[in-house]
């Protein structure tokens, strides 16, 4: 194994969480930084010629490469666990910039109860209330504490929107739920697709409060305090599983990467495998580098005084078991912290609705979308309702792709092949639209994960494990979400509504949300979290664990607004405090 | 090397399409009465019939409008099949390989390849049948991964990028209305509410003036 000269600081991951960190101690510090990324160079320029369905949407090909790693499930710990062979319901990307790349670009922020859903969960319905076997947590920050670090990454992102709480001023327009504001969003909101703009009316008229989605698609051009400049969107639709043509699109390669790309202290390693994080022999109290395998195949040894892990919820995960950091989960005895608390995140088509009109739907943006909030976390009176928290409906207006997108046809139709199918599709193609939900999922004791017995990733590592499935909260939420898209559809004058058919076991093969969060979450005790909520590893100091990998359970909404701020805000801390005197910041 | 095979087919079945020579370079042949043989990347000579025979069934040509026939389906398949997709390039595939739930996905060893090449021998004399017959041989197979991946690659040929070898003409889109990739439509969202917008098509190569090369080509 070849050992190279040390650095300050090693970054294992390049997307939105690992190049932040870099730009942030890159530009503010003198710090030399490695950041190790195990997949292709990328540019925004790749883009321009990408707007194809099949070879980016239908293929994947900027989603990782399942033949050199993939994960295992299975529904719970009596069962044995398969490989996930193909892409299905989550999509990790690969490459520079990461996930961060081929995202929608919905932008909101969660809502400030998420951050303590166990207190105030407990405090408002008590213990008893909650279900037998969750795991539920407080994160160890607050909503306001992470305010500051919400609007600078709305600034860096330029995130189009309208605020519906202004410093505590509720605004009609904006979603009136969220949690306030300090600064209106940088940029109005989108452009409104014709169907959005049906659910817009319709859900207005049922007295719900429906607000344009947060984008960080710009719906004009837009200086961030970077200085970098973006365009506004052209509503193609080539957004999600696509880079973007225009840059239009907030990506990590537009954002950040220009500006590492300047800086001498900061080296972006592609193609470099991370395999472990090292811990000094004597102590085991620090990490003192990370081993990965180059493009030639070499070991090669990367020390450092700083290690941050930021190579998404799954390998986050995966390299601390591998790199044996901390105590693995165990959920029969609850002992350990490594791999507790996976959620991924309740997502269904709620409604497909078909109409007489066309739709156009050809245009669009993965994040021009009106939302409606009234049903979301616990906004709501839930009277009687026979479950914990809640969501957020949406109409998209994604710019639909015709392979994706061709043959839904309304349950009326029983073939699914030959001519009545093909004419019934035909006939439907453009007059189809697509009430979703996206619902908060809880933490449980036996959802977790740890390392696989059987399976091996290509260098003979095993790979992660997941013990996942729903529970009755889950399925009865997205059972009245459904009830709610139904009723809307109908004021949207529906010909005929395709009702969701409800949430059975967790289905690996349906694309749900790339939104799977835990294995490393962060909280106020080491007894069951593994960072503090500096996002600072309990035992080694010098180890930062960043990305949806330290949330203790999902929100309703999108991660990376929170994903930023949290970055953000432990950057903060080790510019502030942790360079001036390393050790434990909590 | 395996024997060259050709796909004999009348241009004007085919619209006007681009095929590829055997080195690969795309011509357009204009709809003219002449039989054209178009190479064949993995499939022999019957089993692209059988497949373009299937494929037509699952996506028929009628008076409504044309189907997998004229979009070219056949050749899109066969090209995928050469391709990455067709040898499981992308797929986990170690071993040990169990029956599982649905809800896991594909779990077999087989390839694409593999299970083109067992599910068309099943399929055995189907492109001589009346469609009758071949709906009801076809109605026997619906729930195997063969006749689950044949579907898929069948909607797949009607409407990828003509450069992928199918929606030839761009006959697919034109179908439901799709223009192709549009590099704006910034004036006309908010406009045409509830009535049709159809901008004329056009493929990647005519939007972006630029030649693009199929993955499927780098073998």
């Amino acid at each position: 194994m070849k050992t190279l000269p040390a650095v300050d600081a090693v970054i294992i991951g390049g997307g939105w969480a690992g190049l932040l960190m870099a730009k942030e101690l890159g530009s503010r510090t003198a710090l030399s930084i490695v950041v190790l990324e195990r997949g292709v160079s990328r540019n925004p320029s790749d883009y321009e010629d990408a707007m194809d369905e099949l070879e980016y949407a239908i293929r994947m090909r900027m989603m990782q490469d399942l033949s050199q790693e993939t994960v295992t499930l299975r529904h719970n710990p009596g069962q044995r666990a398969l490989p996930l062979r193909q892409h299905g319901s989550f999509l990790p990307g690969a490459g520079v910039g990461g996930s961060g790349e081929h995202w929608n670009a919905l932008c909101p922020r969660f809502l400030p109860d998420c951050f303590e859903l166990l207190s105030r969960t407990t405090e408002k319905y008590g213990a008893k209330a909650l279900p037998e076997d969750h795991s539920i947590r407080d994160w160890g920050v607050t909503y306001d504490e992470l305010e500051p670090y919400y609007t600078r990454a709305d600034k860096l992102l330029g995130v189009s929107g309208k605020a519906g709480n202004l410093k505590g001023k509720k605004i009609e327009g904006g979603n009136i739920f969220e949690g306030s504001r300090s600064e209106e969003y940088p940029t109005p909101p989108t452009k409104v697709p014709y169907f959005a703009s049906l659910f817009r009316d319709a859900a207005k008229s049922l007295g719900y409060h429906p607000f344009p989605a947060p984008s960080a698609t710009l719906s004009q051009s837009y200086t961030n305090p970077d200085g970098i400049s973006r365009g506004g969107c052209t509503y193609c639709g080539f957004c999600g599983r696509f880079g973007c043509m225009v840059g239009a699109k907030a990506q990590p390669t537009t954002l950040l990467l220009p500006i590492i790309q300047k800086r001498k202290n900061v080296i972006l390693r592609t193609g470099a495998w991370a395999r472990r994080i090292l811990l000094n022999s004597e102590s085991k109290s620090k990490a003192r580098g990370v081993t990965y395998i180059d493009a030639s195949g070499e070991e090669i040894f990367q020390p450092a005084s700083l290690v941050f892990l930021s190579s998404w919820t799954f390998n986050n995960t995966r390299l601390l078991l591998l790199s044996g950091i901390g105590e693995p989960y165990d959920p029969a005895t609850g002992r350990g912290t490594v791999g507790s608390n996976l959620t991924h995140q309740v997502s269904t088509n709620a409604a497909t609705a078909f109409f007489e009109q066309p739709l156009n739907r050809f245009m669009g943006s993965g994040s021009a979308a009106t939302l409606v909030g009234d049903f979301d976390g616990d906004v709501f009176d839930r009277g009687t309702l026979p479950f914990l928290r809640g969501g957020t409906l949406g109409a998209r207006g994604y710019g639909f792709q015709p392979i994706a997108n061709f043959g839904v046809v309304p349950n009326s139709v029983k073939a699914k092949w030959g001519s009545e199918w093909k004419n019934a599709a035909v006939d439907y193609y453009d007059r189809t639209g697509v009430i979703g939900f996206t619902g908060e999922h809880l933490a449980y004791k036996s959802n977790f994960m740890d390392l696989d017995p059987a399976y091996k990733d290509k260098l003979g590592d095993p790979l992660l494990r997941l013990t996942l499935d729903w529970r009755d909260n889950e399925k009865k939420m997205a059972d009245f979400a459904t009830t709610k898209a139904v009723e809307i559809a109908r004021v949207m004058n529906a010909k005929e509504i395709n009702p969701f058919s409800g949430l059975r076991s967790y289905d690996s093969t349906r694309y749900q949300t790339t939104h799977v969060q835990g294995g490393t979450i962060m909280g106020n005790s080491p007894s069951h979290s593994v960072v503090n909520p500096c996002l600072q590893h309990w035992q080694l100091s010098n180890l930062f664990i960043l990305g949806g990998s330290t949330f203790p359970q999902n929100s309703s909404m999108n991660p990376t607004p929170t994903i930023l701020a949290l970055t953000l805000r432990t950057a903060d801390a080790i510019v502030d405090r942790y360079l001036k005197s390393p050790g434990p910041l909590a | 090397m395996r024997r060259r095979h050709f796909l004999t087919l009348s241009a004007a079945t085919l619209g006007g399409v681009l095929v590829y020579s055997l080195d690969r370079k795309a011509s357009l042949l204009a709809s003219e009465q002449i039989p054209i043989r178009i190479p064949l990347r993995f499939f022999t000579e019957t089993e692209a019939l059988l497949v373009a025979a299937a494929a037509s069934r699952i996506f028929p040509s009628e008076d409504s409008g044309p189907g997998a026939r004229e979009a070219g389906v056949s050749i899109y398949i066969d090209r995928q099949l050469a391709g990455s997709y067709g040898r499981d390039r992308f797929r986990y595939t170690q071993p040990p390989f169990e029956e599982a739930p649905a809800e896991l996905g594909y779990q077999g060893k087989e390839t694409p390849r593999q299970i083109y090449r067992e599910g068309l021998r099943s399929l055995k004399g189907f492109h001589l049948l009346s469609p009758a017959e071949q709906d009801k041989s076809l109605q026997q197979i619906e729930s195997s991964v063969f006749f689950a991946i044949l579907r898929q690659n069948t909607i797949e040929g009607m409407f990828c990028d003509p450069l992928h070898g199918g929606n030839a003409g761009m006959v697919g889109w034109q179908l439901i209305g799709f223009p192709g990739p549009r590099m704006s439509n910034y004036d006309e969202i908010e406009k045409h509410y509830g009535k049709p917008f159809r901008p004329k098509a056009a493929s990647l190569s005519q939007v972006t003036g630029k030649k693009i090369h199929p993955s499927e080509d780098e073998s």
